[in-house]
C-alpha cells in the first residue's frame, strides 16, 4: 500500500471540482440549517432540478448554457415554494419529512419510463459541456498547477469557475448573515416566537432562505452537469444529502467558511479511507469483503461519522464550542 | 380628554379610570383595546370565553385568575399567536382579530413570553437590535446595502444602548444572551420589547422565577412605562405585586371575566374571594418564595 | 482544539503539495477514455453482456471493447480528438435493438473527446420493434417508452410493482383496489411503530425505512438457510435481547452497578458466542420454513428497536441532545444500518423462495396469489392485535397516555423510559414483520425499506403524526391512492402521488386526520 500516493490522491480530491461542487451545495444546506435551524433532508432535490435544467435545455433544446443556468434556477425557485409554502408555518420536523420525501420522489420521476423522452430516463443526458468548454480560456492540453494538484485545461476552467463561485457565494453570505436581514435569520434560528413577537414575518424570511439556499443547491447542480458533461438521475440518490450534512457539520454550521472547509476535509477523508481501504484488500488484510463492500463501508462510515460530529463536536472544525454549549433547547 | 388627566396626577388611579364601573365588561373612557366575545376550545373545553373586555389607555391593567383560568390563551389570541375560533377586537380603533403576530407587534402592542424567550446564541445588543422597526436592512435587497442601512442602524444603536442603560444591562452588551441570569433575561425581553417603541406591552408574568430583589426594580421599569404613557396589560400569580401597581384589574376564571375594578375593589369582591383568593392564599405563600 | 487541527491540516496540506506525488497524476497521463453501461431495458438493474462495441479514429480501428457482466464497457484512448464508436449489431441479443438517439445513429455514433476527458457515452436499448410498434399506439411521442404500454411492463427496480391486468375499468378498479389494501396494510404495519416513536419521543425515527430492510432480510436469511452469518447474527442478537430484557425488568428495581455488569456480561456472551458460530462456519447450517423465519424477524427486529433505544436514543436524551440534533443522528444511524445491511447481504435482489410463483385464487373480478391473502390476513389480525394492545392492556394504555403528554404521564407516576422502551420494541417488531410481508409481496433488497419510508411518512402525517390509530388510517389511505393512481397514471408516479396527497395534508389540516390542532404549532 502506498500510502504517500493515496495521500496525494486524497488531496488532490480535496481541491478537485468535485469538492467544490458539493462546498457549494453545503453553502446552501448552511443557509438553511446554520443560519435558520430549517432541516432541510433534500439539498439533493435542488441539484437534480438544477443539472437537469441544464441538461434538458442544452441538449434537449440545444439552448445556450446561460439559458440552463437559468431554467435550473427557476425550477429550484418553484420547488423551494412548492416545499415552503405547506410546511414552513409547521414545525421544523415537517419540512424535513416534506423535503427527504420530495428529493427522492423527484428522482424517481425523472429516471421512469414516462419521463424518458424529456429526461433521457435512467440513462440520463449527455453532451453538455460544450457551451462551457468553448468559453474556456485554458488550453485543454496543458495541465496547470503543482505536484499532486496539476489538473488539465478543462478540469482547471471547471475547478476556477467553481471555486469562483464559492469564494462569490462565501462573500454574499457573509454580508447577507452581517447584515440586519442576517440578524432576523438567526433570531429565527433561535426562537421564531420571538421574532414574531417583535413584528417580523418569520414565514417570509423562512421563505426567503429556503429559496435561497435552494437556488445556490441548483447551481451546484448545474456546475455537476457542466464538470460531468452528463448526469444520470441515480447520481442524485439521498446520500448527496446525507454528504452535505456531514460537510455542514464537519466544518462547522453557521459559520461562512464551514461547508468550503467540511467539503474538502470531507473528500479527503473520503478518498484515503477508500485508498486504505482498497490497499488493505489488495493486501489479502480484508478477507471477508470484495471490491463492491468497501463503498458500502465507506457509507456506512459517513453515517457514524455523522452521530459522532453532532454528539461529541456539533460545532465541526471551525465552530465555537462555547456558543455550542450555550444552546439549551 | 382623558390624556389630560393622565398627565397631570401620577398615582391618582380614579383619573386614569376616570370613573369606570367595576363590573364585568365594564366600558371606559378611553379604551386602546376593545375585545368582544373572544372564545377558543380545546377539544370540548373551552379555555377562553370573554364576553367583552376593554383596556383603557395610559393605565397599568393586571389579568389575574386561577390556574387554568385561560389567561395565557387569552394572551396569545390577543397577541395573534392562537387562531381563535369565533370573536373580533381593535386594537387604537383598528380590527386586529385574525392578524398574525407579526401584525399585530407591528401595530403597537408587543408581547413578552411567561418562559422568556431570550435569543440565547446572539449578543444582548443584537437582541435589542431585532426590536428596531422598518429597517431598510431587515429586506433581502437592502441587506447588501450597508451605505443606506449604516445610518439607521447607528441610530437603533444609540437607542439601544439607551434602553439598556436604563434596564441596567449595558454591561452585558457584548455577552450571549444566553449567559444571562433569568431575572436579566426578563429585563432584556422587556427592554427588546420596547425597542419597538409599542403604544401598548403585553408582559406575561414577568416576575416569575425572578429572584426577589430584582422584584423591585421591574415594578419600578413598569410603572416608569405606565408615566410614559404606554399602556400595560400583564399576567401575574403574586397578589401583592398586582394590588401595589394596577391602576385596574381583571379577574379571570374558567375563561370568563367574574370582576373587574380598582385593587380595592378587587379586594373587596365577595366572587373573586371565592372563585381565587380563598383557594389560592395557601399556593401563593408557597410560589412567591421561589 | 481549532488551532491544532488547523494547523495539522496545514502541514499535511504542504506536505503533499511539496511531494510529487507518482501515482497523482495517472489519469492525467493517459487521461482520455470512453465509457458507458448498457443496460437490459426489461430489467434496469440489469446489464446486457458481451455486446461489441468498437472504436475508430478515421479509417483505423483503435480499440475493442465487450460488456461485462454488469453492463459495463471502457475503452483507453489514444489521445483527444474525434471517435467513431460503432456497436455491432450482431452481438445485441436477438430480442432486443439499439436505440435511436440524437448522437447515436445507425449503430454509430461520433463523439468528441477532449484532453483528460473520460467520457460517458450512453447506448441504450430497447426492446426489438420498439420503435415501429410506438407510431400506432396511442402515443407516438412516446418513441422509445413501450413499457408503458401495459401487460408488458418491465419491472423497474425502484418502482413498486403493481397489478397490470387487462379487462376492463371495473375488473382493474377492484383489482387494484385489493392490492391497494394489501399495500395499505403493509404500509401501516411499518407506519404504527414510526407514529408511536414519534409520539413518546418526539423524534422521527428516519432509520424506520432500514427497520423494515432489516426484517424482511433476516426472514430471508433463516428460511433460504442460515449458517455461519446467521448464526452470529442470532447469538448476537440474543446477547442484547439479554441486556434489553434485564434493562426493561430491573432498572430501578435494583442497584445500578450490577445491572450494568449483567447487562455488559449478557452482550459479551452473545458476541462471543457469535465468534465461536462464526468460526464454526458453515458447519451449524439450518433452515425454517419462512413463517418460522419471520417470527424470528420479528423478534429481532423488536431487539433491534429496543437496543437502539436504551444504547443511542436514551443516552443521547439525558444528555439533552436537542431534537433538530436527534434528527441528524437518526439519518446517521440509518445510513449505518442500510449500509450493513448491503455489506452483510449484498446488493442483489431476491424473493422469498417457494412463494415466487403460485395459481391465483379468484375472487370475484379480483384475483390474488394465496401469498397476499394470507398476506392480509396476517396484517388484519396484527392491526386488531395492536388495536386492543393499546386500548385495553395497562402497557398500551401507558403507551398512549405518554404519546399524548410526556410530562403529565411522568408526573403522574408512569416510568416513561421503560414505556418508550417497549415502544421502540413494538415499534421494531411491526417494522419487521411489515418488512417480511412487504418482501413476500415485492422483492427484497436492501434499498426497499427507504422507499417504502417514503410512504410511511406520508401515512403518519396523513393520519396525524403521533397517533397510532392515524397511521393504520393513513396507511390504508395512502396504499390505496397509490395503487389507484396507476389506473390513470404510470406506476413510477405512485410515491408522487403519495406525496402529493400528504403536502396536500399539510395544507388542509396539518394535524392529520385523527391529530389534535395543539400539537403542530
Amino acid at each position: 500500500m502506498d500510502l504517500v500516493s493515496i495521500l496525494a490522491e486524497s488531496t488532490r480530491s480535496a481541491f478537485g471540482p468535485i469538492a467544490a461542487i458539493y462546498a457549494l451545495a453545503a453553502i446552501g444546506l448552511n443557509l438553511h440549517f446554520g443560519y435558520t435551524g430549517l432541516l432541510n433532508f433534500g439539498q439533493v432535490g435542488f441539484m437534480l432540478v438544477g443539472a437537469y435544467g441544464v441538461g434538458i435545455s442544452v441538449e434537449l433544446f440545444g439552448l445556450p448554457l446561460l439559458v440552463g443556468f437559468g431554467v435550473g434556477l427557476a425550477c429550484a425557485f418553484l420547488l423551494a415554494l412548492l416545499l415552503g409554502i405547506p410546511t414552513l408555518r409547521l414545525r421544523a420536523d415537517y419540512l424535513a419529512i416534506t423535503t427527504i420525501a420530495a428529493a427522492e420522489v423527484l428522482r424517481l420521476v425523472y429516471r421512469a419510463g414516462f419521463a424518458e423522452p424529456l429526461t433521457g430516463g435512467v440513462y440520463g443526458l449527455q453532451n453538455l459541456s460544450d457551451g462551457f468548454r468553448s468559453i474556456n480560456p485554458f488550453d485543454p492540453g496543458e495541465r496547470y498547477g503543482w505536484g499532486a494538484l496539476a489538473y488539465n485545461g478543462n478540469h482547471m476552467w471547471v475547478l476556477v469557475v467553481t471555486w469562483g463561485l464559492v469564494a462569490v457565494m462565501c462573500g454574499l453570505v457573509w454580508m447577507l448573515m452581517h447584515s440586519p436581514w442576517g440578524r432576523v435569520i438567526k433570531g429565527i434560528r433561535e426562537d421564531e416566537e420571538a421574532v414574531r413577537s417583535l413584528g417580523k414575518n418569520v414565514f417570509a424570511y423562512k421563505m426567503q432562505i429556503l429559496v435561497l439556499g435552494g437556488l445556490v443547491g441548483a447551481l451546484a447542480g448545474c456546475m455537476l452537469a457542466v464538470y460531468q458533461a452528463s448526469i444520470q438521475p441515480d447520481q442524485f440518490k439521498p446520500q448527496v444529502t446525507f454528504f452535505l450534512w456531514v460537510i455542514l457539520l464537519l466544518g462547522g454550521a453557521g459559520r461562512v467558511f464551514g461547508p468550503v472547509l467540511g467539503a474538502m476535509a470531507f473528500w479527503f477523508l473520503m478518498n484515503f479511507t477508500d485508498g486504505v481501504l482498497r490497499g488493505l484488500g489488495s493486501m489479502g488484510l480484508l478477507p471477508f469483503l470484495d471490491g463492491p463492500d468497501y463503498g458500502a463501508i465507506q457509507l456506512a462510515f459517513v453515517g457514524l461519522l455523522l452521530v459522532l460530529l453532532i454528539v461529541f463536536r456539533p460545532q465541526g472544525l471551525i465552530g465555537d464550542r462555547k456558543e455550542m454549549l450555550i444552546n439549551v433547547k | 380628554m382623558s390624556s389630560d388627566e393622565m398627565g397631570s396626577s401620577a398615582g391618582v388611579e380614579v383619573d386614569r379610570m376616570a370613573g369606570a364601573v367595576p363590573e364585568p365588561g365594564s366600558v371606559k373612557s378611553d379604551p386602546i383595546l376593545v375585545a368582544d366575545r373572544v372564545r377558543r376550545s380545546f377539544g370540548g373545553l373551552t379555555a377562553v370565553d370573554v364576553r367583552r373586555l376593554e383596556v383603557q389607555r395610559g393605565t397599568i391593567t393586571a389579568l389575574i385568575g386561577p390556574n387554568g383560568a385561560g389567561k395565557s390563551t387569552l394572551f396569545n389570541l390577543l397577541t395573534g399567536f392562537d387562531r381563535v375560533d369565533q370573536g373580533d377586537w381593535t386594537f387604537q380603533g383598528s380590527k386586529i382579530n385574525g392578524k398574525p403576530g407579526h401584525k399585530v407587534a407591528r401595530a403597537g402592542m408587543v408581547r413578552t413570553f411567561q418562559l422568556t424567550k431570550a435569543l440565547t446564541r446572539m449578543s444582548v445588543l443584537d437582541n435589542m437590535l431585532l426590536g428596531a422597526q422598518d429597517q431598510f436592512g431587515e429586506r433581502m435587497a437592502g441587506a447588501f446595502l450597508r451605505s443606506v442601512w449604516g445610518r439607521q442602524e447607528r441610530a437603533n444603536t444609540v437607542r439601544a444602548l439607551e434602553l439598556l442603560e436604563r434596564f441596567k444591562l449595558i454591561d452585558k452588551r457584548e455577552d450571549m444572551a444566553g449567559s444571562l441570569s433569568g431575572g436579566q433575561r426578563k429585563l432584556l425581553e422587556m427592554a427588546r420589547a420596547l425597542m419597538t417603541d409599542p403604544a401598548m406591552i403585553m408582559l406575561d408574568e414577568p416576575m416569575a422565577g425572578v429572584n426577589p430583589a430584582l422584584v423591585q426594580s421591574l415594578l419600578g421599569h413598569i410603572t416608569s412605562l405606565r408615566d410614559e404613557g404606554k399602556t400595560v396589560l400583564f399576567v401575574e400569580h403574586d397578589m401583592d405585586v398586582i394590588m401595589g401597581i394596577s391602576d385596574w384589574i381583571v379577574v379571570l376564571a374558567q375563561g370568563q371575566v367574574i370582576a373587574e375594578g380598582t385593587p380595592s375593589d378587587i379586594r373587596s369582591n365577595k366572587q373573586v374571594i371565592d372563585a381565587y383568593l380563598g383557594a389560592q392564599d395557601v399556593d401563593e405563600a408557597g410560589s412567591a418564595d421561589e | 482544539m481549532r488551532t491544532r487541527l488547523a494547523t495539522v491540516l496545514l502541514a499535511l496540506i504542504t506536505a503533499i503539495l511539496v511531494i510529487p506525488g507518482p501515482a497523482a497524476t495517472a489519469d492525467e497521463q493517459g487521461g482520455e477514455s470512453l465509457y458507458g453501461q448498457i443496460l437490459d431495458p426489461q430489467d434496469r438493474d440489469q446489464g446486457v453482456e458481451g455486446i461489441m462495441i468498437t472504436i475508430h479514429s478515421g479509417e483505423d480501428e483503435i480499440a475493442a471493447v465487450e460488456t461485462g457482466p454488469d453492463g459495463n464497457w471502457e475503452a483507453e484512448l489514444p489521445g483527444p480528438g474525434t471517435y467513431r464508436v460503432v456497436v455491432d449489431q450482431e452481438s445485441i441479443p436477438s430480442e432486443f435493438a439499439l436505440r435511436e438517439s440524437s448522437i447515436v445513429v445507425d449503430g454509430e455514433s461520433e463523439v468528441e473527446v477532449a484532453a483528460g476527458d473520460e467520457r460517458p457515452l450512453i447506448l441504450a436499448l430497447e426492446e426489438a420493434g420498439a420503435s415501429e410498434d410506438a407510431d400506432s399506439t396511442e402515443t407516438p411521442s412516446d418513441g422509445a417508452d413501450a413499457q408503458d404500454g401495459g401487460a408488458d411492463a418491465p419491472a423497474d427496480d425502484e418502482s413498486i410493482a403493481a397489478p397490470t391486468t387487462s379487462g376492463s375499468f371495473g375488473d382493474r378498479f377492484a383489482q387494484l383496489t385489493a392490492s391497494g389494501l394489501l399495500y395499505g396494510l403493509v404500509i401501516a404495519i411499518s407506519a404504527i411503530g414510526l407514529s408511536l416513536i414519534f409520539g413518546t419521543t418526539k423524534m422521527i425515527n428516519f432509520a424506520h425505512g432500514d427497520m423494515v430492510t432489516f426484517g424482511a432480510m433476516i426472514a430471508l436469511l433463516f428460511s433460504t438457510g442460515s449458517a455461519g452469518l446467521g448464526n452470529s447474527l442470532l447469538a448476537i442478537f440474543l446477547g442484547l435481547a439479554g441486556a434489553v430484557l434485564l434493562g426493561a425488568f430491573f432498572d430501578g428495581r435494583i442497584a445500578r452497578m450490577p445491572l450494568l455488569i449483567a447487562q455488559w456480561a449478557a452482550i459479551m456472551l452473545g458476541i462471543a458466542l457469535a465468534t465461536v458460530l462464526g468460526l464454526m462456519g458453515d458447519s451449524v447450517g439450518w433452515q425454517v420454513p419462512l413463517w418460522a423465519a419471520a417470527v424470528i424477524a420479528v423478534a429481532m427486529g423488536a431487539v433491534l428497536g429496543a437496543g437502539m433505544e436504551q444504547y443511542v436514543w436514551r443516552p443521547l436524551r439525558h444528555r439533552n441532545v436537542a431534537l433538530i440534533q436527534m434528527f441528524i443522528v437518526s439519518i446517521g444511524v440509518a445510513l449505518v444500518l442500510r449500509h450493513v445491511i448491503l455489506v452483510l447481504f449484498g446488493a442483489g435482489r431476491s424473493r422469498y423462495a417457494g412463494y415466487q410463483i403460485q395459481d391465483t385464487v379468484s375472487l370475484g373480478p379480483i384475483s390474488m396469489p394465496p401469498r397476499d391473502l394470507v398476506v392480509m390476513g396476517v396484517a388484519i389480525v396484527v392491526l386488531v392485535a395492536v388495536a386492543c394492545l393499546l386500548q385495553f392492556t395497562r402497557i398500551g394504555k401507558a403507551m398512549r397516555a405518554v404519546s399524548d403528554n410526556r410530562d403529565l404521564a411522568e408526573s403522574s407516576g408512569i416510568n416513561v423510559d421503560r414505556v418508550t422502551l417497549y415502544v421502540w420494541g413494538l415499534g421494531g417488531g411491526l417494522a419487521s414483520l411489515g418488512g417480511v410481508l412487504y418482501g413476500l409481496n415485492q422483492i427484497v433488497e436492501y434499498e426497499m425499506g427507504f422507499r417504502l419510508l417514503l410512504l410511511m411518512f406520508a401515512a403518519v402525517i396523513l393520519g396525524g403524526l403521533g397517533t397510532a390509530y392515524g397511521a393504520m388510517v393513513g396507511g390504508l389511505a395512502v396504499g390505496l391512492v397509490a395503487m389507484l393512481s396507476t389506473l390513470w397514471f404510470p406506476t413510477q408516479m405512485m410515491q408522487a402521488w403519495a406525496l402529493a396527497l400528504m403536502i396536500l395534508m399539510l395544507l388542509v389540516r396539518p394535524q392529520g386526520l385523527l391529530g389534535r390542532r395543539e400539537r403542530v404549532g
